[in-house]
């Protein structure tokens, strides 16, 4: 089966509007999460998604289910952890209850504020997860990237045509995921936020996915600007 | 959900609008194969009258798709169900005029957006199921449609004394009005007059193909169709008028950008009808549908369709533009975007 597991774990402090974490703000004409959970439901491959939520804000997202998302039945919430591969692995519990243990099961983990994401791309990383077990959406780095070890003077400057910037979803075959996650330590586990790094650090090839520069991550203010403007909306703060 | 909207802005130039689409009432079409059109080249290449561009772009093209139903709140569809969809929307009833008509009627790729969008929201009634015609066939529909608009306008219009039918024009518009035609009304000699003769060599299930400056002497047709278009209109209407026998009714197709002088001395002498005939309607898609079910339309259709590399990226969308100008007849195309 394929899973989507939409990932709004965070309370958003960075953004500093009200107190509500940023996949609840509106956006046109509905909150941010909606807007990602039903590109979701949209794509047919997708068996069942899950949404794993901070834990104070499960009750506003059942409530936002209950009255604007017509198939809420395909759709399960789940209290987020402490970071995002915890909540990542909330999920990935929930659904082995729910439809236990496969070799065939996938997952397609995705950022809730990044509602811009597009049918192509979802299903392209259904096929790049069934095909290679893990992978990664990225766009190729426009900017110069530059590296600085002491945040004062440049270390190096790789070569830009080598440098991707990683987008979501990322999508893995659940037992893989799980099997590379098993072998970490506590202190492993701490550092290695990314669910790709995982793969990364234990040499499992992760193919690339191409994403989309409008596939943006609603993160900051300007952005929630950004795309409210490319929506059309009005600017909430 | 935010809906990508692929827009032409000015000829050659896409870009993306990102529209917040509600999914309470329509039904929600993923598109799957796509067909160009004349028109959607006009604009592409600039060719309309920057008047025309200036009221209509920006704006997403192509009005010829097939897709499946991702869902439909009223029920009509089922999920997975593979549907052609109408660009013709009418804003009101009305029993008397078609509703390809009627001046209030939109029509999706002409002053709004058509169907280069990752998802289109339709009403219910503005979907045709296509079960049993493959996608890249279906994909025609609406053009396929537009000559049975023509032919069941021809049909009421034409007096019964119809041995032999001309159709003035080689392009993809002649080709399926023959199809149709065919099918509709086997016992018709049909005659088609044109330029190309490697065009006209494909009008194989045809009575016969004759060059438009080499008609054999005393030719003539009881009615006619008039597909030749642009520059062609004029010659192509003013050999029917010479060769049409007494009270034809003459269906008119091709689109002109520039107004055409009509013999009009010997329209009255002979008592002609000049009908227009354009678009369609929801009933022509379902005859249409119904005629692409039999495997020889379906061989026929097959010979006039191009089918280009999939669209996955905005760069490839200006490649099936450039593509289809290289292309006898009709280019079709998977959309992936």
């Amino acid at each position: 089966m394929i899973f989507g597991a939409i990932l709004a774990g965070g309370t958003g402090s960075r953004m500093n509007i009200a107190d509500m974490p940023k996949q609840f703000l509106p956006l046109g004409d509905k909150p941010i999460i909606l807007h990602t959970l039903e590109k979701f439901l949209l794509c047919d491959r997708m068996d069942r998604v899950y949404v794993g939520v901070h834990p104070d804000w499960v009750g506003h997202m059942q409530d936002l289910l209950e009255r604007q998302v017509p198939q809420k039945e395909r759709v399960t919430l789940v209290p987020g952890g402490g970071d995002r591969n915890s909540t990542i692995f909330n999920i990935v519990d929930k659904i082995e209850a729910d439809w236990g243990q496969s070799d065939d099961h996938l997952i397609v983990t995705h950022d809730a504020v990044r509602p811009f994401v597009t049918l192509r791309i979802l299903e392209e990383n259904i096929e790049a997860a069934r095909a290679f077990g893990a992978c990664d959406t990225v766009v190729s780095a426009v900017d110069t990237i530059v590296v600085s070890e002491n945040g004062e003077t440049i270390s190096q400057i790789p070569d830009r045509r080598l440098m991707y910037q990683g987008q979501t979803p990322q999508s893995f075959r659940i037992s893989l995921l799980k099997k590379l996650y098993q072998s970490l330590d506590e202190e492993e586990k701490a550092i290695l936020t990314d669910a790709c790094k995982i793969c990364v650090v234990r040499q499992t090839p992760v193919r690339l996915v191409e994403g989309d520069v409008s596939n943006l991550k609603i993160t900051t203010v300007s952005d929630y600007k950004i795309a409210q403007a490319m929506v059309g909306g009005q600017v909430v703060d | 959900m935010i809906n990508h909207i692929y827009q032409l802005v000015s000829p050659g130039v896409f870009s993306i609008e990102y529209a917040s689409t509600d999914l309470a009432d329509k039904v929600i079409l993923r598109p799957r194969f796509m067909a160009l059109c004349h028109a959607d080249q006009r604009y592409f290449l600039g060719q309309r009258s920057q008047d025309v561009l200036r009221k209509k772009l920006p704006m997403a093209l192509i009005h010829e798709c097939c897709g499946r139903v991702l869902q439909d709140p009223t029920g009509t569809f089922a999920p997975g169900a593979r549907v052609v969809a109408i660009p013709n929307s009418p804003q009101s009833p009305d029993p008397i005029i078609s509703e390809n008509y009627r001046r209030d009627s939109r029509f999706l790729s002409s002053g709004y957006d058509g169907f280069m969008r990752e998802y289109i929201d339709l009403p219910a009634d503005r979907l045709v199921s296509c079960d049993g015609v493959p996608d890249h066939i279906a994909a025609i529909t609406e053009f396929v449609s537009v000559t049975v608009q023509a032919a069941r306008r021809f049909d009421r219009l034409a007096h019964a004394r119809r041995d032999r039918v001309g159709i003035w024009g080689d392009g993809s518009m002649a080709f399926v009005l023959a199809c149709t035609l065919r099918s509709l009304f086997p016992q018709i000699e049909l005659h088609v007059v044109g330029k190309n003769a490697r065009k006209l060599s494909m009008f194989s299930f045809v009575g016969a193909t004759h060059f438009a400056d080499d008609l054999p002497q005393g030719f003539s047709v009881d009615h006619a169709f008039e597909c030749a278009g642009g520059e062609g209109s004029y010659y192509a209407i003013d050999d029917i008028i010479r060769t049409i026998e007494p009270q034809g009714a003459v269906i008119l197709l091709g689109v002109s950008e520039n107004k055409v002088a009509i013999n009009t001395r010997d329209v009255l002498e002979k008592g002609l009808t000049l009908a227009g005939s354009s678009r369609s309607g929801r009933e022509d898609f379902v005859e249409a549908i119904r005629l692409m079910g039999d495997p020889a339309v379906q061989n026929r259709l097959n010979r006039i369709i191009s089918i280009d590399d999939p669209v996955c990226q905005m760069g490839d969308i200006e490649r099936v533009f450039r593509t289809d100008l290289n292309t006898p007849f009709k280019t079709v195309f998977e959309w992936r975007m």
